[in-house]
C-alpha cells in the first residue's frame, strides 16, 4: 500500500472505529465499514485536513470506497 | 392517577462513577472539590471545580470507553457520554432491557441538561472564525443539542416511547423526574429513563458564571472547603459535572415483573418566581409554593417530611432564602426534619443536580440515614432545622423532598416515599 494509502487507512480506522484489516481498497465506507451519511462527510473533511487539499462536493460524491479515496488523494494531495 | 415507583438508579458524580461509589463517599463526608487543571484559570476569579474522577474504570473511576464507543465519543460533548454512563447503570440496576415492540414502545426517555454542549459550541465558534465553515463537523449540531442525551440513550437501549428532554437550568433534573413520573401516571409510558447530565467545567463556563457573580472565589487554595452551604463564609457555588438517571416505572408493572422497588414518587410541585433572571425573591415564595404543591399532590402535611435535600448551592443570598421558605413550610415541625445540601460535597451539577439529589433522597430512605452538609462550621443563621453538619446520621427516613431552583425563576420539588402497600 502506498504511503498515502496508509494515511487514508489510519484516518478511516480512527473515524469509523473499525478493525484495520477491514480497511481494504475495495471496502465501501457505507456498505462495508458501517459509516452513515454524516460519517462520510466527516471523513472527507478529515482527508482534506490531512492532505491539505480541497475535495469539492462533486468529487466527494464519487469517493465511495477506501480505494476511491486513495486514488483521488494520490492525484490531489498537497501535503 | 397511576402510581409511579423508582426501580433503577445510575449516577456519575465528582465523588465517583456509580451509585454505591458516590453514596459511600457522600456518607463519609468527602468533598469532590479540586483546583481546576484542565484549562487556564490564572485570569479567572474562581479556580475550583468538582471534576468527575477519570481513570481506568476501577475503584469508582470513570472510563468513558466503558460507556460509549470512542468513535462516538468524538462526535459529542461530554454531557452525552455522562448520560450514557448513568442511563446504562440505571437500566442494568432495574434489570429492564426491553426487547419486544410492546416493551420498547412503553419505555421512554427524558434526560435533560441545563446548558448542553457548551464546550463544543465554544470550540467550534473559534474554528469557524479561524478556519471557515468547511471545517465545521457534521456532528457539531447533533453532538451539542440537549435532547441528544435522550436521543443517544434511546438508540443504545431501544427505547421507543416518549423521547423528551427538560431544559430548566438548575431545576432540569428535578423537572425531568417529576415530568417523567407524570407521563407514567397519565399512561403515556410504563417506564421512563429520566434525569439530567451536565459538562459545564470549561473556560467559557467558568467565565460566564463568574461574571454572573455566582461562583466561589475565596477558596481557590482550599478547594474542598469552597462549597459550604449555610456557612457564614460561603461565597458562591462550585461548578460540578456528571449525570444522574432514574428508572421510573408504573407500580403494577414493576410488581408484575418482580422488580426491586426503591421508593415511590408521590409528590411533584412546580412554580415560577416571575421576579429576576438569576435571583429568587427575598421571601422565597416560589420555592415555598413548589414545595407546598408537592405536598398537596402527595396528600401529605409538612410534618410528614423526614428529610429535605436542599437546593442549597452555597450562594450568599440563595441559601437563606430557601431556608426561610422551608421554615415557613414546616412551622412547628421544623425541629423534626433534617435538611442537608449534598452540593457541599458534589458541587453544583446544574442540570444534573436535581437528578442526583433525588437519588440521594431515595438512598436516605433506603438506608435510614441522612447525608451531611460538609464544611458547615458556623451557620449564618440560627434554625430549628437540623442541617446535618459535617457527618451523616442514622435516623428514620420515610418521606423525603428534594428541591431544585433554576435561573429564570424556575422551581421544582419532588417527594419520594418508602413504598407501602
Amino acid at each position: 500500500m502506498s504511503e498515502i494509502g496508509e494515511r487514508v487507512k489510519k484516518i478511516v480506522v480512527e473515524h469509523l472505529g473499525v478493525e484495520p484489516e477491514k480497511v481494504i481498497d475495495s471496502a465501501s465506507f457505507i456498505d462495508d465499514l458501517g459509516a452513515d451519511s454524516l460519517d462520510t462527510v466527516e471523513l472527507v473533511m478529515a482527508f482534506e485536513e490531512e492532505f491539505g487539499c480541497e475535495i469539492p462536493d462533486d468529487a466527494a460524491e464519487t469517493i465511495l470506497t477506501v480505494g476511491d479515496a486513495t486514488k483521488f488523494l494520490e492525484k490531489n494531495a498537497k501535503s | 392517577m397511576r402510581r409511579v415507583v423508582v426501580t433503577g438508579l445510575g449516577m456519575l458524580t465528582p465523588l465517583g462513577c456509580g451509585v454505591d461509589a458516590t453514596w459511600a463517599r457522600i456518607l463519609a463526608g468527602d468533598s469532590g472539590g479540586k483546583k481546576i487543571d484542565t484549562f487556564e484559570v490564572s485570569d479567572l476569579p474562581s479556580q475550583v471545580a468538582c471534576y468527575i474522577p477519570r481513570g481506568d474504570g476501577s475503584n469508582g473511576t470513570f472510563n468513558p470507553d466503558q460507556w460509549m464507543e470512542p468513535k462516538d465519543q468524538r462526535k459529542v460533548d461530554d454531557f452525552i457520554i455522562y448520560a450514557m454512563c448513568a442511563a446504562r447503570q440505571a437500566l442494568d440496576d432495574a434489570d429492564w432491557h426491553p426487547k419486544s415492540d410492546e416493551d420498547q414502545f412503553a419505555t421512554g426517555t427524558m434526560i435533560g441538561s441545563g446548558i448542553g454542549g457548551l464546550t463544543g459550541i465554544a470550540e467550534t465558534a473559534v474554528l469557524l472564525k479561524e478556519r471557515g465553515p468547511r471545517r465545521v463537523s457534521p456532528f457539531f449540531i447533533p453532538g451539542r443539542l440537549i435532547n441528544l442525551a435522550s436521543g443517544y440513550v434511546s438508540i443504545e437501549h431501544g427505547l421507543k416511547g416518549p423521547n423528551h428532554a427538560v431544559v430548566t437550568a438548575c431545576s432540569t433534573g428535578a423537572h425531568a423526574v417529576g415530568d417523567a413520573a407524570r407521563l407514567i401516571a397519565l399512561g403515556d409510558a410504563e417506564v421512563m429513563v429520566a434525569g439530567g447530565a451536565e459538562s459545564p467545567i470549561s473556560r467559557i463556563g467558568i467565565a460566564g458564571f463568574c461574571s454572573a457573580r455566582a461562583l466561589s472565589t475565596g477558596f481557590n487554595d482550599t478547594p474542598t472547603k469552597a462549597s459550604r452551604p449555610y456557612d457564614k463564609d460561603r461565597d458562591g457555588f462550585v461548578m460540578g459535572e456528571g449525570a444522574g438517571v432514574l428508572v421510573l416505572e408504573e407500580y403494577e408493572h414493576a410488581k408484575r415483573r418482580g422488580a426491586k422497588i426503591y421508593a415511590e414518587v408521590t409528590g411533584y410541585g412546580l412554580s415560577g418566581d416571575a421576579f429576576h433572571i438569576t435571583s429568587p425573591p427575598p421571601d422565597g415564595n416560589g420555592g415555598f409554593r413548589s414545595m407546598s404543591m408537592a405536598l398537596k399532590r402527595a396528600g401529605l402535611a409538612a410534618s410528614d417530611l423526614d428529610y429535605i435535600n436542599a437546593h442549597g448551592t452555597s450562594t450568599q443570598v440563595g441559601d437563606e432564602i430557601e431556608l426561610g421558605a422551608v421554615e415557613r413550610l414546616l412551622g412547628n415541625a421544623a425541629s423534626k426534619v433534617s435538611m442537608s445540601s449534598t452540593k457541599s460535597a458534589t458541587g453544583h451539577l446544574l442540570g444534573a443536580a436535581g437528578a442526583i439529589e433525588a437519588i440521594f433522597a431515595i438512598l436516605a430512605i433506603r438506608d435510614n440515614v441522612v447525608p451531611p452538609t460538609i464544611n458547615l462550621d458556623n451557620p449564618s443563621v440560627q434554625t430549628a432545622i437540623d442541617l446535618v453538619p459535617h457527618t451523616s446520621r442514622k435516623r428514620d427516613v420515610n418521606v423525603a423532598l428534594s428541591n431544585s431552583f433554576g435561573f429564570g425563576g424556575t422551581n421544582a420539588s419532588v417527594i419520594v416515599q418508602r413504598v407501602t402497600n
